[in-house]
């Protein structure tokens, strides 16, 4: 059944019965039990759960961060699982972006020359028409020859978003890319991210624990106790914090 | 507080290895150089109170001229037998044995050439087989004045054996002899210290060694039982009066030990300079370990400071990590030294012709230097880290900042400050003007000059690094390591300032040594004015001499116009002691020199006339018929009158003596020849010719005047690889430095990795960007010490000009090598470090703060 899967063009990122441990005996924990989900082509899916819940750990380990304990990833039609250091380099060089919630700019480099970056890493010259569009869409104006440092973090934020676009990966992954921002700063990298999906087909996975920020996506994966537990399409915050609190309550019920 | 600061302490041991192995390296030099003392101090005690073991009191005649261990040898000073008799009739005396034994007996082994000996010497002397030491191990004595006995040490050394007949160089030229007995030393000893010992019937040892028979140079007196020895010799010393010296046996080995551990103590004093060096290199090592760490754990300070820990405290965590250093490299440099000072004195031991070791003696001088030195150097190197951390405010822990760069306009003033105050020192040293302290003034004016540029290294650093780093800016890793490099422009200019150090006193050294190499080199061109030079290279106290005989032969070989050999004694002139020349042909010489009268005449010279140059005539206010009282090695003093004065020149000595004289030089042979062509003879057709005549004398060669030139300089070039090889030291804990440095760059942005390779650095990518940090930083430093120790070569040159070193010679080639080797040394550097951030976890490095 995996392999009808795998050639499935609409797929860009892929976990099939992703399974996580860290750990060995008495301080082993189960990160992630039995995952299974497919993130489509120029969508923007945001993966949600309380702390602890594998998150994190599920993007690592679609990402090709991490390595996962038992089950298969596959970005695109590369397989992840499997591959050496090599091939994970390569694979992040070409096909995937990444965000963080922080420390996302090399401060030596000015926040163009971070743009630019991963496209120099591996010698590749930017598109033109693209790079123009994204740095228009990053709206930084003339601030694109400071250094990080001289910056908000909502612009360096920005400038990290647009760095993860320029090459145009397959999938772009952010962790909490809003959770070191204030609100306002926050909608704006929000913004840009669904701009990016809207107009320009790129794809999105984000993990987030906001409400807020998830009603940005097009889907909302659930994620409790390193299981999918709920799934959500064209979410609003409501919709988002109902859902959050249903499972609360099942969680909390299962718990009695 | 003392818990916590041991604890992090364990946590970051590489880097503390890394740091404290500087101040191994130093302490070793230092305590090695205490063990190397005292182990070898106490071999030449054991021997000579062997050698001396059988002597209850020594009488020897008052040398003629006094002589300095440096300035060469003492010539033995003959007396008569009556003063053997005059000795055994004094109460209280056993038995008196008069006997011959001077240095200067040199053995032609089986492979043609005299043996030589780096040190010991080469005891001539008459056969005394009952001095209760000396045992026969194979043979016998000598009975006939064609045969001689020698010791085990010098049988091994020539390759004979008994009944082989060899030639034997005296103060007479070559004579040949059979060897009959080869001896060793009671209690089964084949060695005295490395001695070389040739026995010759008394008779001969006297023509040979003291120049005429029926004479003596010593008395061994035994007691009889029951007198004390101190009470004999002053019996003794009493009845012979003045021009005698008496002394009891244990007065003599403590007095030749003694001359042997004072030649010691000047290499030791090398060896504690190179210590200094290392020390020195040592402290900017540790400083930037230091500071770096201090950096690193702000937050973790400030936090320790929000919870109330004093400024004073912050100061002792650090000191207290750096006294714990200080300790430890203390205690492992001590044991390396141990084992160095041990290697070493076995080495000078074994070169030195097979001393007899005493066991290794670690005396208290080394413990206690050890630990002062490290214990100094790492708490110095400290305290300014020290402040710093006393200095992070308590809020930092609250926030995420990065220390910014402060700004250098202090850093700067105080290194143009101290540059300069370095600067005058050097000046004032080389002035000439300090005196007595001259040596101290320049090696402190160096010091400080150093220190001074190193403070202003980080202005330096960001345009020079900028132009350096752009070298490798074609590719993404290099661009990203030159901006790394020049980051933190203090951590790159004291990493870059320890390689200064080494490789400006490297260039400097070259620098003088190339200058006053060229100088002599020049000068001898413009000044001998000979196609044939007869000449040896020395190796112990005594140079090189020839049959006098070879110069009249050579003289009649057709095309030769001239030859005349030149002699060399050490007296006494009106009381003052001088170098002495004495000249077989002063009218040949005149010319080979090129020199020019200034009064008198300088072309002969007869048998009571003496020549001096003009700067000795002007100093000594003389003129031509003034009257000098020239005392030489041997006989009496003697009156001579001044029959010319000659201009001054840098190539030859002040005192020309005539030929006649040479019978009381302490070697009473030329030591050089020079030799004169008709025109259109060739020097390559006369030379083998020369070479033939002196197959008698092996320990000259003849060689043409280039070459001779070059082999009179060649010492230059030995000394100068010997200075690099110490001074590669520096260098090494330099680069020790950069790995340092590197290493704890790498940990700190370990984030920073883990984001470039997130976004697709390869790990080959990344180590490229490493190494490229690490080559900017050490190209930085070469260039660096290239120009610092061009400049300090180019001072002391300078101010050298009117002691004969005209020229300036930069050694382009061999700065353009420090370079190269620099960008190696980086790349070399980079290697662990780079395989530490390529081997970076990256999930590691970016998931988790
Ligand atoms: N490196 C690790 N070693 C051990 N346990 C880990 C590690 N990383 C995460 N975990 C554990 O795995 C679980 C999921 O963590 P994570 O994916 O970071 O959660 P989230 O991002 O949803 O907050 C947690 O219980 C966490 O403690
Ligand atoms: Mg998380």
């Amino acid at each position: 059944m995996t392999t009808t899967v795998a050639r499935d063009t609409h797929v860009a990122a892929r976990a099939t019965d992703v399974w996580k441990v860290y750990g060995t005996g008495e301080a082993q924990v189960v990160a992630l039990r039995g995952v299974s989900a497919e993130f489509e082509r120029g969508r923007f899916t945001a993966i949600m759960g309380p702390s602890g819940s594998g998150k994190s750990t599920l993007m690592h380990c679609l990402a090709g961060l991490d390595s996962v304990t038992r089950g298969q990833v596959a970005i695109g039609d590369t397989v992840v699982t499997g591959l050496g250091d090599s091939g994970l380099t390569k694979l992040r060089r070409d096909k995937v972006g990444f965000i963080f919630q922080q420390f996302n700019l090399l401060p030596t480099l000015s926040a163009m020359e971070n743009i630019l970056l991963p496209l120099s890493i591996a010698g590749r010259k930017p598109d033109k028409a693209w790079f123009d569009t994204v740095i228009a869409t990053v709206g930084l104006g003339d601030r694109l020859g400071h250094r990080p440092s001289q910056l908000s973090g909502g612009q360096q934020q920005r400038v990290a978003c647009a760095r993860a676009l320029v090459a145009r990966p397959e999938v772009v992954f952010a962790d909490e890319p809003t959770g070191n921002l204030d609100s306002r700063s926050g909608a704006e990298v929000l913004a840009f991210l669904r701009r990016s999906v809207r107009e320009y087909g790129q794809t999105i996975v984000m993990v987030t624990h906001d409400p807020v920020a998830a009603s940005y996506a097009d889907r909302v994966v659930f994620l409790a106790d390193g299981s999918i537990v709920s799934e959500l399409f064209e979410p609003t915050p409501e919709s988002v914090l109902d859902t959050m609190k249903r499972l609360d309550v099942l969680s909390g019920e299962a718990g009695v | 507080m003392l818990r916590a600061t041991l604890k992090s302490l364990l946590a970051r041991k590489l880097r503390l290895v890394l740091s404290g192995l500087a101040v191994v390296l130093g302490v070793m030099f230092v305590s090695g150089a205490f063990v190397l003392t005292d182990t070898l101090g106490r071999s030449f005690d054991q021997v000579f109170s062997t050698a001396y073991s059988q002597t209850d009191v020594g009488v020897a005649a008052k040398p003629k001229v006094d002589v300095d261990e440096f300035e060469g040898e003492e010539a033995a000073a003959p007396f008569p037998t009556s003063t053997v008799d005059k000795v055994a009739a004094v109460p209280g005396v056993a038995k008196a044995t008069g006997f011959v034994s001077t240095d200067g007996a040199r053995l032609i082994g089986d492979n043609g050439k005299a043996v030589t000996s780096f040190g010991p010497p080469q005891l001539g002397e008459s056969w005394n087989p009952d001095d209760g030491l000396t045992e026969l191990r194979e043979g016998r004595g000598p009975t006939a004045d064609n045969e001689i006995a020698i010791n085990v040490t010098l049988a091994d050394a020539a390759k004979v054996a008994v009944g082989d007949k060899v030639g034997v160089l005296t103060r007479e030229p070559r004579q040949d002899f059979t060897i009959v007995g080869i001896f060793g030393y009671s209690g089964d000893r084949d060695s005295l210290g490395g001695v070389q010992q040739v026995e010759f019937t008394p008779p001969v040892a006297q023509k040979l060694m003291l120049g005429e028979t029926g004479v003596w140079n010593g008395i061994t007196v035994k007691a009889a039982s029951g007198v004390s020895h101190d009470q004999l010799r002053d019996d003794i010393a009493a009845q012979l009066g003045d021009g005698y010296e008496v002394k009891t046996g244990q007065q003599l080995a403590d007095e030749a030990s003694g001359a042997l551990k004072q030649g010691l103590s000047f290499f030791n004093n090398i060896l504690l300079g190179f210590a200094g060096v290392a020390l020195f290199v040592g402290i900017f090592l540790i400083l930037n370990t230091f500071s770096i760490i201090v950096a690193q754990r702000t937050r973790e300070l400030a936090l320790m400071r929000a919870v109330g820990a004093s400024r004073k405290q912050m100061i002792g965590s650090v000191l207290i990590e750096a006294v714990v250093i200080g300790l430890v490299a203390s205690v492992l440099g001590l044991g390396a030294g141990v084992g160095v000072g041990a290697l070493l004195a076995f080495v000078f031991g074994s070169v030195g012709g097979g001393l007899e070791m005493a066991s290794v003696g670690v005396p208290a001088a080394a413990v206690i230097s050890s630990f002062a030195v490290g214990l100094l150097v790492t708490v110095v190197a400290a305290v300014l880290p020290a402040l710093r951390a006393s200095r992070i405010p308590p809020v930092a822990a609250m926030q995420d900042v990065a220390t910014p760069d402060r700004p250098l306009t202090k850093i700067t003033v105080a290194g143009a400050v101290v540059g300069a105050a370095g600067g005058a020192l050097l000046a004032l040293g080389l002035s000439g003007n300090a005196g007595d302290s001259t040596l101290w003034t320049i090696l402190g004016g160096v010091l400080v000059t150093f220190i001074g540029v190193a403070l202003l290294t980080p202005l330096v650093s960001k345009p020079v690094v900028s132009l350096l780093g752009r070298i490798f800016s074609w590719s993404v890793p290099g661009k990203l390591g030159r901006l790394n490099s020049g980051r933190n422009p203090r951590r790159t200019a004291i990493t870059a300032a320890a390689l200064m150090v080494g490789i400006a006193l490297v260039t400097g050294v070259t620098v003088l040594l190339g200058s006053a190499k060229s100088s002599i080199t020049k000068l001898a061109e413009d000044t001998i004015n000979a196609d044939l030079v007869i000449s040896g290279a020395q190796s112990g106290p005594r140079p090189p001499s020839f049959d006098p005989v070879v110069l009249d032969e050579v003289k009649a070989i057709p095309g030769v116009r001239a030859a005349t050999g030149t002699y060399g004694d050490l007296g006494e002139v009106n009381g003052d002691r001088e170098y002495l020349t004495a000249v077989s042909d002063i009218a040949a010489l005149k010319d080979v020199y090129r020199a020019e009268p200034s009064a008198g005449d300088i072309g002969t010279i007869g048998p009571d006339q003496m020549l001096v140059d003009s700067k000795t005539a002007s100093d000594m206010g003389l003129s031509v018929g003034s009257r000098l009282t020239v005392q030489l090695s041997r006989g009496d003093a003697q009156t001579y009158t001044l029959s010319g004065i000659y201009k001054e020149s840098d190539l030859y000595g002040g005192f020309v003596l005539p030929v006649q004289a040479t019978k009381d030089f302490a070697i009473p042979q030329p030591t050089q020849g020079y030799i004169q062509l008709d025109p259109g003879t060739t020097a390559s057709q006369v030379e083998p010719q020369v070479d033939r005549l002196l197959a008698d004398s092996p320990e000259v060669s003849v060689a043409d005047r280039s070459k001779f030139i070059e082999q009179q300089t060649s010492g230059f070039d030995q000394i100068l690889t010997m200075i690099q090889i110490l001074l590669a030291l520096a260098i090494l804990i330099a680069v020790l430095g950069i790995v340092n440095t590197l290493a704890l760059s790498v940990l700190e942005r370990t984030r920073e990795l883990g984001l470039l390779r997130a976004i697709g650095l390869r790990r080959a990518q990344t180590m490229r960007m490493i190494t490229v940090e690490a080559v900017v930083i050490s190209m930085f430093g070469a260039i660096l010490g290239i120009v610092v120790g061009t400049g300090l070569g180019a001072a002391v040159v300078r101010a050298l000009k009117d002691d004969g070193i005209t020229e300036l010679v930069l050694p382009w080639s061999q700065m353009g090598l420090a370079v190269v080797l620099a960008a190696i040394v980086g790349v070399v550097a980079a290697i662990l470090p780079a395989i530490r951030a390529a081997r970076l976890n990256v999930l590691g490095a970016i998931a988790h703060e």
